[in-house]
C-alpha cells in the first residue's frame, strides 16, 4: 500500500512529522499458512493515540497482539518484517520478551482482574520488576489507582478480591495495573465492547488523560468512540492497511472508497 | 392444528412419566442401599470399633483400628505420590503442551487408565513391586493407590485449567509475567476449588478401592504401621469379613461398610461445596 | 455509492434530499415571481409570492428536524455527516431566499399604487433573471453533486455584484433628477439589494457543494466583483 503513505496528511501546523514511538515496517503474520497481515508500514507517534478500526478479521487485533508478541503463546502463530520500538526491533527473537512487554501494557477486551485482592493485582506486577518496602508499594498502588480514576471507589476495600468489583470498575483496575509498571505504550484491545455506556465514557475520559504520557493503540468497533479518543485512524481491511491518517480527516472525509463505505455503514 | 397440539401433549406426558419413572428406579436403589448399610451398620457402632483390632476367627468382640490407621495410612501416601504427579501431567497438557501431540497421547492414555479395572491395576502392581520383592507390603498398596489418584488428578487439573479463561493468562504475560510464575500465581489460583475438587475426589475413590489392595497390602490382624509389610485396610477387611461365617465378623463388615461411605459422601459433599464456591467467584 | 446496510436510513436521507428539492423548486418559483410581480407592477401576483413563503418556511424547519434527528439516530459519519449538514445549509439558504423574494413582492405590490419611471426596471428585471439563472443552476449542481457546475456558479457571482452597482448608480440618477423619484428608487435600491443576497446565498450553495463532494471548503475569500459606489470600499451588507 504505497498509497498510504501519501494519504497521510501533515498532522502538524508546523509541517514537521512528529515523532514515532513504534515504526511498523513491512509487517506480515501468519497463522499457520493463512497470511492474516499482508505487509503493514505504520507509525504510532509518541504520546498520541491510534485507533484501528475495521470489520471483523481484517487483522486489527491481530496487528495489536504482535505489538508484544503476545502470538508467541501459540503455536503456528509467527511474524515477519519490522516492529521498531524506539529502534529496538520487537520481532528479534534475542529480545528480553518480559522486558519488552513490561515497556508495551495491554489491556483486552473483557476485563481481566486476576483472583486476588485489588491492592494484589496491582503489586504483583510492580512486584515482578521492582522490590519496594511496603510504605513505598502503598503510594505505589495509591497512584496507579487515582492514575486510573479508580481510588475514591475502591480505598476501602483495597484487601477485598478485585473479582468483587463492577465490570468498568476491572477494567479500570486493568488499566490501574498497566499504567503501574510504567509501561511506554499501551494497548487497547476493544476495552470498552463489554462495559455500559456511562463506564466506557469513564475508561474513553481516561485514555484521553493518559495520551498525555503513553502512546496510546486501540482497536475498537465502536466508530464513534474511535472518532472520540483518538487523534489518528488506522482502516484495515482483509490484512491490509487501507488508509490512515488524521482522525478528524478520515471520519469527515476519508480518501478511500473503502473506508468511506465502512465508517458510512455500507458495508458489503 | 388443535389435534396435533393434542398429540403433542399427549406424547410429552409419556416421555416425562417415563423419566420420572427411571429416574425414581435409579434413586430408590441408592436409597435402600444406603439405608440398609445405615440400619446394619450403626447397630455395630460401638467405641470398640475405633479401639480394638480385628477379632481372631472364633473370638468375639473386636473393632477395625488396625484397618482404619491403614486404610488413612495408605490413601494418604498415595494421595501424596499421585497428587503432584497428577498435576504436574495435567499441569503441563492444559498449559505447556496444550497443542502438542504428546498431550493429545497422555489424555488418551490417561483416560483408559482412569476407566480401567482397578483390579488390573492391583495385578500391575503386584506384578511390578510385590513379585520382586518378595512379600506383600503397604508401599506397594500405597502405590496401587497412588496409580488410582493419578488419572484422576491428570484429568481434573488439566479440565479445570483450560476453564481458566484465556485472557487471564494473557493479562499476566502481557505484563512481562514469565510463564512459570503466571501459571503458579494467576492459573492455579483460578483453578484452585476444581483443582483441590478433583484431589477430593481422587482421595474419595482411593479410599473404597478393594482390588488394588488385595494384591498388595492384603491384611493383617495387627495393628502395624510398618510400610515394608501387609497392612490391614479397610475395603480388604470388609471383603474378608462380609463373607465369613462368624457373626461379630459380619458385624464389622457392616460398620465398616457404612465408614468409608460416610468418609466418601463427606469427601464428595465437600467437594461439590468447593465447586459451587469456585463457581460463584 | 452502495447503500447502507440500515435501509432506513437509505430513506431518512432521500426523504431530506427531496425536501431540500421541494424546497429549491418553490424558492426558484417565488423569486422568478417576484421579478414578475415587481417589473410589471402587477400587485396580485405580489401578493400571492408573499403568500407561498410559509410554505418555505415550514418545509425548512422540517429539515432541519429530521436532520438533527438523523444524525441523533445514526451518527453518520463522512460523507452521510457532509449531506446532513449539506442538507441544513442549503435549507437555510433557501429559507432566506424565500424571504429576500417575499420582500421583493411585498414592495412589487407597494409600487403598484404609484407606478413611476418603467426605464429603472429594464436592469432589476436583467438582475432578476441572472440571479434567477445562478439559483437554478447551483440547484443542479447540488442535486447531481456537480463540483464544476457550482464552481462555475460561485465564480459568476461577480456579475451580479457589478450589474448590482450599475443599477444603483442608475438609482441614484433618478433620484438626483426628480425627487419625487425617491421613494419608488429607494424601493427598488432595496429590491435590487435583495436580489443581489440571491446571489451570494447562490455562492453559499455552491460552497456547500463543494464541501460536501470534497470534504474540503472553498477559499475563503470569495470572487467580489463590483464596489459600492458610495464608499467605494467593502460592499453593503
Amino acid at each position: 500500500m504505497n498509497s498510504v503513505a501519501n494519504t497521510l496528511a501533515d498532522p502538524t501546523p508546523g509541517g514537521d512529522a512528529l515523532p514515532a514511538k513504534l515504526r511498523i515496517k513491512n509487517l506480515k503474520f501468519f497463522y499457520g499458512a493463512t497470511l492474516a497481515l499482508k505487509g503493514i508500514d505504520l507509525n504510532l507517534y509518541d504520546k498520541h493515540v491510534t485507533a484501528f478500526i475495521g470489520p471483523s478479521g481484517c487483522g486489527k487485533s491481530t496487528l495489536l497482539r504482535v505489538l508484544n508478541r503476545m502470538y508467541d503463546l501459540y503455536p503456528n502463530q509467527r511474524a515477519e518484517g519490522q516492529v521498531l520500538l524506539d529502534g529496538d526491533n520487537l520481532l528479534d527473537p534475542r529480545l528480553d520478551i518480559n522486558l519488552l512487554r513490561a515497556r508495551v501494557g495491554m489491556v483486552f477486551q473483557k476485563p481481566t482482574p486476576f483472583p486476588m485482592t485489588i491492592y494484589e493485582n496491582i503489586a504483583f506486577g510492580i512486584r515482578l520488576y521492582e522490590k519496594l518496602p511496603k510504605s513505598e508499594m502503598d503510594g505505589r498502588v495509591e497512584t496507579a489507582l487515582k492514575g486510573a480514576a479508580l481510588w475514591n471507589e475502591v480505598k476501602d476495600k483495597l484487601h477485598t478480591s478485585g473479582l468483587g468489583l463492577s465490570g468498568g470498575q476491572q477494567q479500570r483496575l486493568c488499566i490501574a495495573r498497566t499504567v503501574a509498571i510504567k509501561p511506554e505504550v499501551i494497548l487497547f484491545d476493544e476495552p470498552c465492547s463489554a462495559l455500559d455506556p456511562i463506564s466506557t465514557a469513564k475508561v474513553e475520559e481516561l485514555i484521553d488523560e493518559l495520551s498525555a504520557t503513553y502512546t496510546i493503540a486501540i482497536v475498537t468497533h465502536n466508530m464513534q468512540q474511535a472518532a472520540r479518543v483518538s487523534d489518528y485512524t488506522a482502516f484495515m481491511y482483509l490484512g491490509e492497511l487501507i488508509e490512515f491518517g488524521p482522525t478528524n480527516a478520515i471520519f469527515t472525509s476519508p480518501k478511500n472508497q473503502r473506508t468511506q463505505e465502512y465508517i458510512t455503514g455500507r458495508f458489503g | 392444528m388443535d389435534a396435533k397440539y393434542a398429540r403433542r401433549r399427549h406424547t410429552n406426558t409419556v416421555a416425562m412419566t417415563l423419566c420420572w419413572g427411571a429416574a425414581l428406579f435409579g434413586i430408590s436403589w441408592l436409597a435402600f442401599i444406603l439405608v440398609a448399610l445405615l440400619w446394619n451398620g450403626v447397630a455395630g457402632l460401638n467405641i470398640a470399633v475405633f479401639t480394638e483390632v480385628t477379632p481372631g476367627p472364633g473370638s468375639t468382640g473386636g473393632g477395625l483400628l488396625n484397618a482404619i490407621v491403614g486404610s488413612l495410612i495408605m490413601t494418604t501416601i498415595g494421595v501424596a505420590i499421585g497428587t503432584p504427579i497428577g498435576m504436574l501431567a495435567g499441569t503441563y497438557m492444559a498449559e505447556y503442551g496444550r497443542y502438542a501431540k504428546l498431550t493429545k497421547v497422555v489424555r488418551f492414555i490417561n483416560d483408559i487408565l482412569l476407566s480401567a479395572p482397578s483390579i488390573i491395576i492391583g495385578l500391575f502392581i503386584y506384578e511390578a513391586v510385590v513379585v520382586p520383592l518378595g512379600h506383600f507390603s503397604a508401599l506397594a498398596g500405597s502405590l496401587a493407590l497412588a496409580v488410582i489418584v493419578i488419572p484422576v488428578v491428570v484429568r481434573t487439573t488439566e479440565d479445570m485449567l483450560l476453564l481458566v479463561p484465556n485472557t487471564l493468562r494473557e493479562a499476566s504475560i502481557a505484563l512481562g509475567m514469565p510463564r512459570a510464575y503466571m501459571i503458579m500465581r494467576v492459573a492455579y489460583s483460578a483453578a484452585r476449588a476444581g483443582i483441590v475438587t478433583g484431589v477430593l475426589l481422587a482421595i474419595a475413590r482411593a479410599s473404597g478401592e478393594t482390588a488394588p489392595l488385595l494384591f498388595t497390602a492384603l491384611s493383617s490382624p495387627f495393628l502395624s504401621l510398618d510400610l515394608g509389610k501387609e497392612m490391614a485396610n479397610l475395603p480388604v477387611i470388609i471383603n474378608n469379613f462380609a463373607g465369613s461365617p462368624y457373626e461379630n465378623w459380619r458385624q464389622l463388615a457392616w460398620t465398616g461398610a457404612l465408614l468409608i461411605t460416610l468418609a466418601v459422601l463427606t469427601l464428595s459433599v465437600g467437594a461439590r461445596v468447593l465447586t459451587r464456591q469456585g463457581a460463584q467467584k | 455509492m452502495t447503500d447502507h446496510i440500515a435501509k432506513a436510513y437509505d430513506r431518512d436521507l432521500e426523504a431530506l434530499g427531496r425536501k431540500i428539492a421541494e424546497m429549491g423548486g418553490i424558492a426558484e418559483k417565488m423569486l422568478a415571481d417576484a421579478i414578475d410581480a415587481l417589473v410589471n407592477l402587477d400587485a396580485d401576483l405580489g401578493r400571492a409570492t408573499a403568500a407561498v413563503d410559509q410554505r418555505l418556511d415550514t418545509l425548512q424547519r422540517e429539515v432541519e428536524e429530521a436532520a438533527i434527528l438523523t444524525i441523533a439516530r445514526r451518527q453518520p459519519m463522512a460523507v452521510d455527516l457532509r449531506e446532513i449538514v449539506a442538507a441544513i445549509r442549503v435549507s437555510g439558504d433557501l429559507e432566506r431566499v424565500g424571504d429576500l423574494a417575499k420582500n421583493i413582492a411585498r414592495r412589487a405590490v407597494r409600487l403598484a399604487h404609484e407606478p413611476r419611471l418603467p426605464r429603472a426596471m429594464i436592469g432589476l428585471r436583467h438582475m432578476g433573471e441572472l440571479a434567477a439563472l445562478h439559483l437554478k443552476e447551483v440547484l443542479d449542481a447540488y442535486a447531481q453533486r456537480d463540483i464544476d457546475a457550482a464552481r462555475e456558479v460561485w465564480l459568476r457571482d461577480q456579475e451580479l455584484d457589478s450589474l448590482d452597482d450599475s443599477v444603483f448608480r442608475d438609482l441614484l440618477t433618478f433620484m438626483m433628477e426628480d425627487p419625487r423619484n425617491i421613494t419608488f428608487c429607494t424601493h427598488l435600491l432595496f429590491c435590487s439589494k435583495n436580489i443581489e443576497r440571491v446571489g451570494d446565498h447562490a455562492t453559499n450553495i455552491a460552497e456547500t457543494v463543494h464541501y460536501l463532494v470534497t470534504g474540503e471548503n472553498m477559499p475563503l475569500d470569495r470572487p467580489k466583483g463590483g464596489q459600492s459606489t458610495i464608499d467605494g470600499g467593502e460592499p453593503l451588507p
